[in-house]
């Protein structure tokens, strides 16, 4: 049994507040300020656009920053430099599964050190993901600052790592999954799922 | 994609196309680490990993351990003259002492043909032939292969010629099982008395004129004379073999294609490595802009590196 969670709408809308989030500006189109979504400053802003740069995590994650990109670009006018990020060799389960995963190419053209860095991935679910992606990060260099931005935090955290940016909070069981379809590389519509495993 | 299912990597005659062209993949993951400040990723952590030549090498156990070092691995090299199969230890007794510290991959090398197999029947670790007698050396046909892959952006249908001492070669026939799998048209050219009787059954073109190898062919991988296998007299002399199945200038500038001025601009030439300057390749073609055989020795880290992360994860063949 699957139940739809956001659809095409609802991820567009959910990626453009989290620019405006992510730019520290207060969100003014009228798709969200109708729905009293408008975001105040961020106390601890000030640098904005200033130094920043996303870095997607393999692979749909690659692809939201893509999107963030995007509309950063839309709202801004500037391009802000992206970097695609593989943790395969960093998972801490790596030892325990057998056969190995496929490792993918990290893809970072720029140097991360003194930028602010905003982390994407489609789902926020124990952390480990992130533990692993902040480790292969600081091997890149040394950011000013790691953030992190995921479409949906399905709760459930193994680690004291949390989300800055999040499209929407999903509460989940933990038996469940969380499917995240994005029609780049495929044939469907954009939505999010929630699966119950049989 | 297909997973590694592999515990051993003993040579190509035994890996099908996925395999190859997984291995070859990972590999290309894995050649980005080694261009990072810190050139580490953690993959192999808590691992050790031995490396056991019973014959010298230097290229080979360097690009092994450096591999295995940029995963994190601990590793070990035992070189044969301080150990004790000079004391008359067999060389499975030797590898199952070495087990018994807990190893998890050992990489050999041996002047036996067969002699991994032995070892992979004989030990619960992952075995890596890294060159057994005149048989296979999986690991630098991988390598090879890869670096075509990056030139030409495939290997199907690239013709590939094999130049030199086919007959001692491990080395070219890794090549030809892994090349031919890929869909490459594979030539060895060389003296008659070093080709093997029967090599065209393992799908390759034989060729004794040089000239039009190197007309017909988008890449050389040539040969080391080897000249500690060679008490038999196989070769008249290193000048003879030179002027006949030398590489140099001259021979390049001659062997344009038609219609084309200077040597054809895509041909690259290769070598495994050491170089007998002036014997299979003059210097100006070693160090030439066709040459890419320092490219072949980076590459051959992040192919081992590819290896090693592979075999390690799978649990039994």
């Amino acid at each position: 049994m699957s139940q739809k969670m956001m659809d095409h709408e609802a991820i567009h809308k959910a990626i453009l507040r989290m620019a405006h989030e992510i730019l520290e500006k207060p969100a003014t189109p009228p798709e969200v300020a109708g729905r009293g979504l408008a975001i105040p400053p961020r106390r601890d802003g000030g640098s904005g656009i200033k130094n920043l740069a996303l870095i997607g995590i393999r692979t749909q994650g690659v692809t939201l920053a893509d999107r963030l990109k995007k509309a950063i670009k839309d709202i801004e006018g500037v391009e802000v430099p992206m970097g695609v990020l593989d943790i395969t060799l960093y998972r801490d389960d790596l030892t325990l599964v057998g056969p190995k995963p496929l490792v993918r190419q990290t893809y970072i053209d720029f140097d991360i050190t003194d930028k602010r860095i905003v982390l994407v991935d489609d789902v926020f679910f124990t952390g480990r993901t992130i533990r692993a992606a902040l480790d292969a990060l600081v091997d890149f260099g040394r950011p000013a600052k790691i953030e992190l931005a995921v479409l949906v935090d399905r709760g459930h955290r193994e680690l004291p790592i949390r989300a800055d940016f999040v499209g929407k909070n999903i509460p989940t069981a933990k038996s469940q999954n969380v499917k995240v379809v994005l029609q780049e590389g495929h044939d469907q519509q954009d939505e999010v799922l929630i699966e119950d495993n049989p | 994609m297909s997973t590694f299912q592999r515990k051993h990597l003993l040579g190509l005659q035994e890996l099908s196309r996925e395999e190859i062209e997984l291995i070859l993949q990972t590999a290309t993951s894995f050649k980005e680490v080694s261009s990072r400040d810190i050139k580490k990723v953690p993959a192999l952590r808590g691992k050790t990993v031995v490396t056991l030549f019973f014959e010298p090498s230097t290229r080979t156990r360097i690009s092994f351990e450096l591999a295995a070092k940029r995963l994190s691995a601990d590793t070990l090299n035992i070189a044969i003259n301080v150990s004790s199969t000079t004391k008359g230890e067999t060389l499975l007794d030797t590898a199952k002492n070495i087990e018994a510290m807990s190893v998890d991959a050992m990489v050999v090398r041996h002047s036996l043909s067969g002699a991994p197999f032995i070892l992979a029947q004989g030990l619960q670790c992952s075995v890596i032939n890294a060159g057994d007698g005149c048989r296979e050396h999986p690991t630098q046909a991988l390598l090879d292969m890869f670096t075509l892959k990056e030139k030409f952006g495939h290997i199907e249908g690239l013709k590939v010629a094999i130049v030199g001492d086919i007959l001692h070669s491990r080395v070219a026939r890794s090549n030809i099982w892994g090349l031919t799998k890929l869909g490459a048209q594979v030539t060895v050219c060389g003296p008659a008395t070093l080709m093997p009787r029967g090599i065209e059954d393992m799908g390759v073109h034989v060729s004794y004129d040089l000239k039009d190898v190197l007309k017909n062919s988008d890449a050389i991988i040539a040969l080391r004379i080897q000249k500690e296998r060679q008490q038999d007299k196989f070769l008249p002399s290193l000048r003879e073999y030179s002027r006949l199945f030398g590489i140099n200038q001259a021979k390049l500038q001659e062997a344009r294609p038609n219609g084309t001025v200077g040597p054809s601009p895509n041909l690259i030439i290769m070598h495994p490595g050491p170089t007998n300057r002036g014997v299979e390749l003059s210097a100006e073609v070693a160090d030439g802009k066709q040459s890419v055989i320092l490219e072949q020795v980076t590459n051959g880290v992040a192919v081992r590196m590819a290896v090693l992360y592979l075999v390690l994860g799978a649990k039994g063949e």
